[in-house]
C-alpha cells in the first residue's frame, strides 16, 4: 500500500501546527520524506521499496534464465550502457572517419521497415548524407556522415541497440 | 458487470494515475509490463505484474496479442489502455469483444470512425460542426489544384495520424509536391497508412479542446481545455478552462464538441479538439481523441470528478451518473509537463537515470509522476516523468502557484523541461493568457519570429 496526494495533504495538514520542518516516514512498501522551506512551502520525496509481485505469464514457456538476465541487462544498459557500448567499439583506423551515434537509442539503417537502406558497404556519401536513424523515445534522429567519402564499416545490425558517442560506422576520408 | 481485476496495458505515470483509482474502488490491478519496466514504480504499486514482452514497444506495449494473452493470463476482465500505445487501436477492441474481456473505452466502431482522420471530419460535417477547407489527395498534382483552392498556407495531414503526429505546413506553392510524397512516405512508415488529405492551415490560432462523457445515448460535456502553448504539434502546458474566451463563442465550441458525441452515440470519456480563430469569432474541428488524455487532471481539478472512475462505471456498462446540470465548474487549473527532454538544446531527448527527483507538495498542488530516485527512464518510449497540476480561485493565483511549484521541483540524473517551465512562469504574455499556438516558438526563437513568422 502507498500513499495518494491526498493522504499527503492531510499529513501536511497536520504537520502545519507543529514545529517540525521535515518528516520522514518509512514502511517496509514505502519511504515518504516531507520538508518544509524556510519561506513554509513543503517538498516530498517519495520512494516504493515494494518488490513487484509477478505473475506467471502467457509467454514464461519460452523464457530462460538467460533471456530475462539478458533482458535485465538491457534495462541497466539503458541506465549505463555497458554491454551495447562493446558493439560499437572505438578502434581509431587511418584513413577512415568515425559516424558516431549523437545520442542513445537504437539504430536503422533504412527509414523504414522494407525500405532499402539508406547507404550499403562503397556507398559514397558526402558530409550531410544521412547514413542511418537513432531511434529515442519515440524520436527519429537523422545521423549524417560528417564528412565526404566511402562507406568503408557498418559495425552495427540494424535494429540494435547504440550507448551515446558509440561508433556506428566509418567512412574513408576522400582527400 | 461490475469489473474485478483490470490489466493495466500501460506505462509510466498514466500506469498509475489508473492504479489509484483502482485501488480507491477495490478492484483489483494488474499491471502488464515490458522487460525494460520490471522494476518502475507502477510495478512496484500494482496488486501483480505480468510480462509482455521485450523492451521494444512493437514487441510489448504495441502489440495486440501480447496484450491480449497477458490479459488471459492475468485473468483480468477487463482491460485499461491508458493513452498512447493501443489505447485507440479497433484491433484490440475487437480482440477483446472476442475474447469476453471489456476493453475500457468506446466502441472498436467509434475508434475507427475518429481513428481515420477523414471519416472523422465527414462525420463532423455530418454532425453540423465547422471543419477547415480541405479534402483527401491521392496523388501530388491532385493537391496542387486543391491547395490553390483552399489558398496557402495549407497543412498536409496523415489521415492515420493523430495527437500531433503526421503534420506538416506548406507556405509556397513550390514546396508542395515535395512535402506530399514526403509525408505519404512517412504516413505509411509511421501509421501503415499512406493517405494523407489538405487542410487550410491557420499558424495563429488557438487549440481548444472539450472533454465529453457518453454511456452510448446520452452525451456530456466537462468543460474545455486550452493547450495552446505547443511545441512542433505536442502540448506542453494545458490549463482548464481556456481563458479568456467570449461566452458565446465558449457555448458553441461546448454545443459542438456534444453534437459530434452525440452523432457518434460515444461511449466512454473521449475529447473533441478544435482550433479557434478568436480574433474572427470561429472554430474548426480538429480531431476527436478516443481516450483518456494526459491533460485530464485539469478537468478533473476544476469539476471535482475522477475521470478514470468515469470511465470504469461506464466500461461496465452503465448509464452516465452525473447530469449536464450536475457539472460544476469552480476556479482554475494548470497542468505543465515535465519531460527529459534538454530543452536549451533542441529538446533533444535525455534517456538515463533519475539520481534524485523531489515534488512540491500542498493543497492546491498534484503531482502525477512515476518517476522516484533511482528510477530508468529508459530510451525506447515516450519521454514525460511527471505532471504538475496546481489550481487557484482564478487563473492569476494558479500561476503563481505553479511558478512556486516548478521552483521547487528538482530532478537530476536527466535534462528536463524544468527550465522551460520556469522561463514560462516568469514570461508576462503566458502570465496574461490566452496565448497563440505559435507561443513557445517565438518564445524559443525571438530573433526568428522579429523575421516573420515563418522563419
Amino acid at each position: 500500500m502507498d500513499l495518494t496526494s491526498d493522504d499527503v495533504r492531510d499529513i501536511l495538514q497536520l504537520l502545519d501546527g507543529l514545529p517540525y520542518r521535515e518528516l520522514t516516514l518509512e514502511t517496509a512498501s514505502f519511504r515518504l520524506s516531507l520538508r518544509r522551506d524556510a519561506d513554509g512551502a513543503w517538498t516530498q520525496s517519495m520512494q516504493v521499496l515494494a518488490e513487484p509481485n509477478v505473475l506467471p505469464s502467457a509467454t514464461d514457456g519460452a523464457v530462460t534464465d538467460g533471456a530475462v538476465a539478458a533482458a535485465r541487462s538491457t534495462a541497466a544498459g539503458a541506465a549505463a550502457p555497458s554491454a551495447p557500448a562493446a558493439a560499437g567499439e572505438s578502434v581509431p583506423v587511418d584513413g577512415l572517419v568515425e559516424v558516431r551515434a549523437p545520442l542513445l537509442g537504437t539504430f536503422y539503417r533504412a527509414p523504414r521497415p522494407g525500405a532499402p537502406p539508406f547507404v550499403t558497404l562503397g556507398s559514397e556519401v558526402a558530409p550531410d548524407t544521412v547514413v542511418c536513424i537513432i531511434e529515442t523515445m519515440k524520436l527519429m534522429n537523422s545521423v549524417t556522415a560528417g564528412v565526404g567519402g566511402t562507406v568503408a564499416e557498418i559495425l552495427l545490425d540494424n535494429a540494435q541497440f547504440a550507448a551515446q558517442g558509440a561508433v556506428l560506422m566509418r567512412v574513408r576520408e576522400q582527400r | 458487470m461490475i469489473l474485478r481485476r483490470i490489466l493495466i496495458a500501460n506505462r509510466g505515470e498514466i500506469a498509475i494515475r489508473i492504479l489509484r483509482t483502482c485501488r480507491a474502488l477495490g478492484i483489483e490491478a494488474v499491471i502488464a509490463v515490458s522487460d525494460a519496466d520490471r522494476a518502475s514504480a507502477p510495478a512496484r504499486l500494482a496488486d501483480s505484474v505480468i510480462r509482455l514482452g521485450p523492451a521494444a514497444a512493437a514487441d510489448s506495449y504495441l502489440s495486440v496479442d501480447a496484450v491480449l494473452a497477458a490479459a488471459v493470463a492475468a485473468g483480468a476482465d477487463a482491460i485499461h489502455p491508458g493513452y498512447g500505445f493501443l489505447s485507440e487501436n479497433p484491433a484490440l477492441a475487437r480482440a477483446c469483444q472476442a475474447a469476453g474481456i471489456v476493453f475500457i473505452g468506446p466502441t472498436p466502431s467509434q475508434l475507427e470512425a475518429v481513428g481515420d482522420k477523414l471519416t472523422a471530419r465527414r462525420h463532423a460535417t455530418a454532425a453540423g460542426l465547422p471543419v477547415a477547407e480541405g479534402g483527401e489527395v491521392a496523388e501530388p498534382g491532385q493537391a496542387a489544384v486543391l491547395a490553390a483552392a483552399i489558398g496557402y498556407p495549407v497543412l498536409v495531414k496523415a489521415v492515420g495520424g493523430g495527437g500531433g503526429r503526421g503534420l506538416r505546413p506548406v507556405f509556397r506553392p513550390a514546396e508542395l509536391a515535395a512535402t506530399v510524397e514526403l509525408a505519404m512516405a512517412e504516413a505509411a512508415a509511421a501509421f501503415g497508412d499512406p493517405r494523407v488529405y489538405l487542410e487550410r492551415y491557420l499558424p495563429s490560432g488557438r487549440h481548444i479542446e472539450v472533454q465529453l462523457l457518453g454511456d452510448g445515448h446520452t452525451v456530456i460535456h466537462l468543460g474545455d481545455r486550452d493547450c495552446s502553448v505547443q511545441r512542433r504539434y505536442q502540448k506542453l502546458i494545458e490549463e482548464a478552462p481556456a481563458p479568456f474566451l467570449r461566452c458565446g463563442l465558449r457555448d458553441s465550441i461546448r454545443h459542438a464538441a456534444v453534437a459530434f458525441g452525440e452523432h457518434l452515440q460515444y461511449r466512454g470519456a473521449g475529447t473533441v479538439e478544435f482550433l479557434v480563430d478568436a480574433e474572427r469569432d470561429a472554430f474548426y474541428f480538429l480531431e476527436m481523441n478516443a481516450r483518456i488524455q494526459v491533460e485530464h487532471p485539469v478537468t478533473e481539478a476544476v469539476t471535482g470528478l475522477d475521470l478514470v472512475a468515469e470511465q470504469l462505471w461506464l466500461a461496465e456498462g452503465n448509464e452516465l451518473r452525473i447530469a449536464q446540470r450536475d457539472v460544476q465548474l469552480a476556479g482554475h487549473a494548470i497542468e505543465c509537463r515535465i519531460n527529459a527532454e534538454d530543452w536549451a538544446d533542441g529538446f533533444r531527448p535525455s534517456p538515463g537515470t533519475v539520481t534524485r527527483a523531489v515534488f512540491p507538495a500542498g493543497p492546491a498542488i498534484r503531482v502525477d509522476t512515476h518517476v522516484q530516485s533511482g528510477s530508468t527512464v529508459p530510451p525506447y518510449y515516450d519521454s514525460l516523468l511527471a505532471k504538475l497540476i496546481v489550481t487557484g480561485r482564478d487563473r492569476a493565483e494558479a500561476v503563481d502557484v505553479l511558478r512556486t511549484a516548478v521552483a521547487r521541483s528538482q530532478i537530476d540524473g536527466v535534462a528536463t523541461t524544468l527550465g522551460l517551465h520556469e522561463k514560462l512562469t516568469a514570461n508576462a504574455e503566458f502570465c496574461a493568457g490566452a496565448v497563440d499556438t505559435t507561443f513557445l516558438d517565438r518564445l524559443l526563437q525571438p530573433e526568428a519570429a522579429s523575421g516573420g513568422r515563418y522563419g
